[in-house]
Order: C-alpha cells, then sequence, then structure tokens
C-alpha cells in the first residue's frame, strides 16, 4: 500500500466511526439504563391504591397472574403519549393493568384519569418515590411485565408503541400462558 | 428506517423525566422591577432581598443533617462517584432531579445505618445496575472500555513502528553510502 495513503485511510476509519455512533443512536437511547432487576422477582412493595388510600396492595395482591406495570405520573408529558396506546391496545394483552402512579399528587393523578380515560385494572401510588427506586425507576413512563410466579420478565422504558405490544409483549405474555397450561 | 425510528420514538428530551419538576421549581425567583419613580437605592435593597430568599430556598432543597464535617466530606466524596439517572452527565452530588435528591437521601439513611461505601454502591447497583458507577468495575462486559484505549495506543504504536523500520530499510542502503550513520535518527 502506498505509505501516502495512510492519513486517508486514517481519516476514513474515524469517519466510519463517526457514521457508525450516528447509525448506532437510532437504535440505542442513553437514558434506557438496563435493569438488572430482569429475571428477579419484583421487589417487595406494600402501596395504598389512588382510589382508596386505606386499602394497601402487595406483591401477594397480584401474584399467581401475570401483570403489566405501568409507572405513570400527571406531569409526565410523554405519558399522555402512551396513554391512548394503553387504552386502545391494553385489553390485547389480555393481562392486569396495574397502573403506578409515581410522585403524583393524588388529586392530580386522578383528574389527569378522569380527563384521558383510565386503562388501568388498578392504580397503586408512590407519591415518595421509594418503591419506584426498587424497581429501579428513572421517570415515566416505564413498563414492567411480571409473570405468574412475581418475576419481571421484561422491562421497557419510553411510552409503549403498538410495535413494543406486537413484538415484545405479546410474544412473552403468550410464552407465559403457555408455560402455565 | 421508519419502523425501527417508532420501535423508540421518544428521544431523551421529549420522554417525561422528574427533572421537568426540576426545571418548573428553579424558575421561580422573580425580581421585583420596582416602579420608575423608586430610587436606585431602593430597587437594590429589593434586589438583595430578592437574592437572600432566593438562596434561603435553594438551601431548602435538600437540608441533610450531617453530625460533623466528616461525615459531610464521606457523603459527598461517595456521591460524585455516583451517577444521576436522569440527568446523565451530572453525578448524584450535582444535581438537582428530584429523583437524584431521593438517591441522596437514601444514600444518606444508609450511612446512618451503618453501611460502608461499597454496600451503598451495591444497593444502587441492585436497581440501576453499573451504570450509576461512575467507575465500572472490571468484569466480561466491560473489559473493552477497560482496555480499548491501550488497544487502540498498542495498534497506534505498531503502526507506527512498523513504518519506520520500513522507512528505515528503504533509505539504508542509500544513506549508509551518502550520510554518516548518526544522522540516521534524524528520520525518526
Amino acid at each position: 500500500m502506498n505509505a501516502r495513503l495512510l492519513p486517508l485511510a486514517g481519516f476514513v476509519l474515524v469517519l466510519a466511526l463517526l457514521g457508525f455512533g450516528v447509525w448506532w443512536s437510532q437504535y440505542k437511547n442513553p437514558q434506557e439504563v438496563p435493569s438488572p432487576l430482569i429475571g428477579k422477582p419484583a421487589p417487595a412493595f406494600s402501596l395504598p391504591t389512588l382510589d382508596d388510600p386505606e386499602r394497601r396492595i402487595a406483591n401477594q395482591d397480584l401474584a399467581g397472574q401475570p401483570y403489566l406495570l405501568n409507572v405513570f405520573a400527571s406531569w409526565c408529558f410523554a405519558c399522555r403519549e402512551e396513554h391512548p396506546i394503553l387504552s386502545g391496545l391494553g385489553k390485547q394483552l389480555g393481562i392486569k393493568l396495574v397502573g403506578f402512579n409515581y410522585k403524583d399528587p393524588p388529586e392530580d393523578a386522578k383528574r389527569w384519569l378522569a380527563q384521558y380515560g383510565n386503562p388501568y385494572d388498578l392504580v397503586v401510588a408512590d407519591l415518595p418515590g421509594d418503591v419506584a427506586i426498587d424497581f429501579g425507576v428513572t421517570g415515566a413512563p416505564e413498563t414492567f411485565l411480571v409473570d405468574a410466579q412475581g418475576v419481571i420478565v421484561y422491562k421497557y422504558i419510553s411510552p409503549i408503541t403498538p410495535n413494543v405490544i406486537a413484538t415484545q409483549l405479546l410474544p412473552r405474555i403468550a410464552k407465559m400462558k403457555e408455560a402455565a397450561r | 428506517m421508519k419502523s425501527s425510528l417508532s420501535h423508540s420514538p421518544s428521544s431523551p428530551r421529549t420522554r417525561g423525566s422528574v427533572a421537568e419538576h426540576a426545571e418548573e421549581a428553579r424558575s421561580h425567583g422573580h425580581v421585583a422591577s420596582g416602579r420608575r419613580a423608586v430610587s436606585l437605592q431602593r430597587a437594590l435593597w429589593a434586589l438583595l432581598a430578592a437574592l437572600a430568599l432566593s438562596t434561603a430556598a435553594l438551601a431548602a432543597v435538600d437540608p441533610l443533617p450531617f453530625k460533623d464535617r466528616a461525615e459531610e466530606l464521606r457523603f459527598q466524596n461517595l456521591t460524585k462517584q455516583l451517577r444521576c439517572l436522569v440527568c446523565q452527565n451530572e453525578s448524584l452530588n450535582d444535581s438537582s432531579a428530584p429523583l437524584a435528591a431521593d438517591l441522596r437521601r437514601d444514600v444518606f439513611e444508609q450511612m446512618r445505618a451503618g453501611k460502608n461505601d461499597d454496600e451503598i454502591k451495591q444497593w444502587l447497583t441492585a436497581r440501576y445496575s453499573d451504570f450509576v458507577l461512575y467507575d465500572p468495575p472490571l468484569r466480561g462486559a466491560t473489559w473493552l472500555l477497560w482496555f480499548g484505549p491501550m488497544l487502540v495506543l498498542a495498534a497506534g504504536a505498531g503502526a507506527v513502528f512498523v513504518t519506520v523500520r520500513r522507512r528505515a530499510k528503504a533509505t539504508r542502503p542509500a544513506a549508509a553510502a551518502t550520510r554518516p550513520t548518526s544522522d540516521l535518527e534524524d528520520d525518526w
């Protein structure tokens, strides 16, 4: 190889690296912190429901059937983007939808659900955000798929899309139901 | 392309995070402008008062009751090594995101409970993975991160070595005839 081409080759290499970085950034969102909780039992919790703060929900109340835990808040703009998708396609999942109201004054959350509709079978409220930290939540929306044994099977950060439901959630739910039979 | 984009439609900016709260909270400091009739001196006093109020408000954000200077220093040192999960280029020590405040409180409580720094780090990585550490441990998944720069350096050194050697070989027969040997080193 001609030695004079060496700087050019170096430049092309750097350019290729830049191109790779740009391409990669489409698929990789740095905000998506990998969860060490996948494949592990969901952290123990006991939270009041949004409707009735006297009534508390713990892990064992949800055990026995898979459920989708969706972290949302009235202050979260992206949750509004996600909301119609959960309302529209949530029933298709065929599992319990549990809303996890994160660091949100109850009146605000109730008003938000009254305004946009309530797709959840049950809403638990974590006003101090302690249980959220145990779940490794970094913001809203985030979604956890938990199986009948209480093990976190999958976590999705960012608003759920129809594509995520079709390619990520439904196949995993189908597999769970297969295993249960 | 389209479908891959819609797979993760939200950029970090559109994704709602607790940081949105912080932005609102930070922009509360109004400075009274005062009427035209008000003297300059009065306006200055108003400004001073506003500043004093806003610093008092800032100080009230995160009042951790350290028992002494040593405890505070240990806390600062530890939280500087931890990454805020919301504003990822900020340490837990610097960040004003509400999640960071919650985590600082948790770190503080665990310090008080007698846990050492490593135990607190373990507690955090069990929830947020190694991502929360600015100094990630050496293991299978991170060896490239640790040794990548050295590999690149070694590759560069190798390239320089080969080039220099080839050049020296090409010039040696001619150089030996016309120049004294000490000049050969100038080719470096």
